[in-house]
């Protein structure tokens, strides 16, 4: 190879300090360009008094205030808390249907294939499935509940069950999400460990307190990670089942956001965007935990 | 050989879509995505074709609902010579934004103050008329008259004999009323309807127009009409769960047996198995006497936008679908009524009754929704939801109302 007499060039010189950056931009600008202008732009909008078509008057903290006098957002924030509250029980129940599945037995891919399929189908379908297992006259959940009491339970359009009618078809695809986190780290057990355990005459229950689940605790932080975001931002299901109602009572804050912002009784731009930054803000409070135990165990490694 | 041609082929159509609409193009944006109303368009299009060759039509067919919020884009980013929206208060934020141009001038040089006379006031906002309406449909009550017949029940014609006649149905084992409040729309239908039996046409308008409060004694009286109805049971049950067509099975097996209902939902009683001799029609009964009647009939309606390029082509467009020859034909296709009163009447049995109870009709309607601006509607219609499930609870959502009111018209 020949020596080369001239100064090296300023790329050769920071090519090693440069290059991460190159690889970084085009995922950095996306994120700017797609993350975190809009959300900037939503704060701006929700001080502001918008149809989306006319011009921006600036009204200030206005929006928030009516937010604060509105009965629909506390009938919102409620259900997003119940949403909160029960939608976690999509990891215990992940959590059995993993370990029911995850023996050696002729066919069990078979059985992990159907336990997985809800969530593979779009929330619209299982929407639409659920809404016509509620139906009266002819859904089946609503012929068995007249067979059991003698009468008739319409759920989608009782305010007391609506919230929990919806969220049980929420928990239906969320679970099986659940299941193939759990799957996947049944996968890894350190089966020494196992051997070892039952050495020491450990079974059943202890087992699975002491030796499995902080095994599976990778995967328990992952599946309530999706699950606390999943609840947050649920808006299908409410949108295909009930569209909120009736009279609002399963409304649950993104549909909220989104009629007020976005569906032809709404247009009002600077209100959704309030409620969008009012959701964003609870939401930053679980990332925010979660964000903090990443980064505290990536320094225990 | 295949990819230069297409490749030519793609740039052309970008080089056609990118330059202006030359003059005697003109383009139309609308939403008749339903096989009927698809065909009405395709026709009365080639119709215009025939009459003004000169003038070519492009026509963009947009999905029904992405309509809604596609109208918002197109008209401030790339806006048509035409397009189709709905009369009342729905046109009002697009006309308030100076959106819309003002069509005064065609109205006035084909005499269509005249001819559209029962849709003017609902064209007009300032004073100046906004667009054409070519197309409504009444609304009313659709019955069963086999069911009416086997319980000796003839047409109410007052509150007293509609609440007798429901007494009757309901001891029989039938429901007297089907709905279906899932999409909240139908519920409006019925105040609509009891709010201009109760208090006229002109109280009506003053409150979609905000001026009179939801707490008022008046607006109480409707709704205690409306619990006559509500608190016996003679609505189907479960009716906040379905949508306004799952209802229509009950009225076919004989289980429900009165509708409140647009003139559409016949097409859907046949579809269901009824025949033309099972179904009657029935204008909505009187309650207050010495009030008079006035109805509710939606109007569809095409508007010109103010970024238009083309105008001079689009108002020739607008003066042909005013005239009577075109909305007979379109309407005869949409199976709904022509605005226009110089039309053909229509031959369906159900439109002709339509026909003739909106000529003698005090005064149109455009129907909750459009008449109210868009967020008290909204409220409004899930406060009527609410007070059909729950009617003691009305003085909670009739304050639920008003405060929603004071905050809406402000």
């Amino acid at each position: 190879m020949p020596h080369n007499p001239q100064p090296a060039g300023f790329w050769k010189r920071n090519q090693m300090k440069i290059a991460p950056y190159v690889f970084l931009a085009p995922g950095a600008v996306m994120f700017l360009i797609y993350v975190l202008i809009p959300i900037v732009q939503s704060i701006w909008i929700s001080f502001q008094d918008w149809d989306g078509l006319g011009p921006k008057t600036w009204v200030g903290l206005a929006n928030y205030v009516e937010l604060l006098d509105d009965d629909t957002f506390y009938v919102a924030l409620k259900n997003n808390l119940i949403w909160l509250g029960l939608y976690l029980l999509a990891i215990p129940m992940g959590l059995a249907a993993a370990l029911f599945l995850n023996q050696n037995v002729w066919g069990i891919r078979l059985y992990k294939s159907l336990f997985f399929f809800p969530f593979v189908i779009s929330q619209v379908v299982v929407g639409l499935m659920f809404t016509w297992f509620y139906a009266p006259d002819f859904g089946l959940f609503s012929q068995l509940i007249k067979w059991l009491t003698g009468s008739e339970v319409a759920i989608l359009a009782d305010e007391r069950y609506v919230t929990y009618g919806i969220i049980v078809a929420g928990l239906w695809p969320q679970t099986a999400y659940c299941m193939i986190l759990y799957l996947t780290g049944l996968n890894n057990l350190n089966f020494e460990q196992i051997e070892a355990a039952r050495m020491d005459n450990a079974r059943g229950w202890r087992l699975l307190r002491h030796v499995i689940l902080p095994q599976l605790a990778p995967a328990t932080f992952i599946a309530m990670v999706v699950t606390v975001i999943g609840a947050l931002r649920s808006f299908d299901l409410v949108s295909i089942m009930t569209a909120g109602g009736p009279y609002g009572s399963s409304q649950v804050l993104s549909y909220f956001m989104y009629e007020q912002a976005l569906s032809e009784y709404g247009y009002r731009m600077g209100y959704g965007a309030a409620i969008a930054v009012v959701l964003f803000l609870i939401m930053m409070v679980f990332i925010t935990l979660f964000i903090v135990r990443m980064i505290a165990q990536e320094r225990n490694r | 050989m295949t990819l230069t041609k297409a490749l030519t082929g793609l740039a052309l159509s970008a080089f056609l879509m990118g330059t202006a609409a030359f003059a005697g193009e003109i383009v139309i944006n609308s939403d008749q995505s339903d096989p009927t109303p698809k065909k009405a368009m395709e026709e009365l299009i080639a119709d215009f074709q025939v009459k003004y060759p000169d003038i070519t039509v492009k026509w963009n067919n947009f999905d029904h609902e992405g309509y809604k919020a596609a109208i918002r884009n197109f008209l401030t980013a790339d806006p048509p010579d035409v397009a189709a929206w709905y009369a009342g208060n729905r046109m009002e934020p697009f006309v308030k934004a100076g959106l819309f141009e003002d069509v005064s001038d065609v109205w006035a040089a084909n005499g269509l103050d005249d001819q559209l006379k029962s849709a003017a006031s609902s064209m007009t906002i300032d004073g100046k008329k906004w667009g054409v309406p070519y197309t409504y449909y009444q609304w009313g009550i659709y019955y069963r008259k086999d069911l009416f017949e086997q319980n000796g029940i003839t047409p109410p014609k007052n509150w007293a004999e509609l609440l007798a006649a429901s007494e009757k149905l309901k001891a029989a084992g039938i429901a007297p009323f089907a709905i279906g409040t899932k999409a909240l729309w139908p519920t409006a239908g019925w105040f609509d309807y009891l709010d201009l039996r109760v208090n006229g046409y002109e109280f009506h308008m003053d409150l979609t127009a905000g001026k009179i409060p939801y707490t008022d004694p008046r607006v109480k009286a409707v709704f205690e009409k409306w619990a006559e109805l509500v608190k016996p049971g003679y609505f189907i049950e479960n009716h906040a769960a379905i949508d306004w067509q799952d209802a229509i099975p009950q009225m076919v097996q004989g289980k429900a047996a009165m509708y409140l209902m647009g003139n559409f939902a016949v097409a859907t009683m046949k579809d269901g198995g009824l025949t033309e001799d099972q179904i009657g029609f029935m204008q909505f009964p009187e309650i207050t006497a010495g009030i008079p009647m006035s109805e509710d009939a939606p109007t569809d309606t095409f508007h010109i936008p103010a970024g238009a390029k083309n105008k001079e082509d689009a108002k020739v467009f607008l003066a042909y679908l005013a005239s009577p020859e075109a909305q007979a034909k379109m309407n005869a296709t949409l199976g709904q009524l022509p605005v226009n009163n110089q039309s053909a009447k229509p031959t369906d049995t159900f439109l002709e009754a339509g026909f003739t109870m909106l000529s003698n009709a005090h005064a149109l309607a455009q129907f909750y929704d459009r008449d109210a601006p868009a967020e008290m509607a909204k409220a409004g219609m899930e406060g009527f939801q609410e007070f059909m499930v729950k009617p003691d609870d009305l003085d909670r959502i009739l304050e639920r109302l008003e405060k929603i009111r004071a905050k809406v018209y402000k």
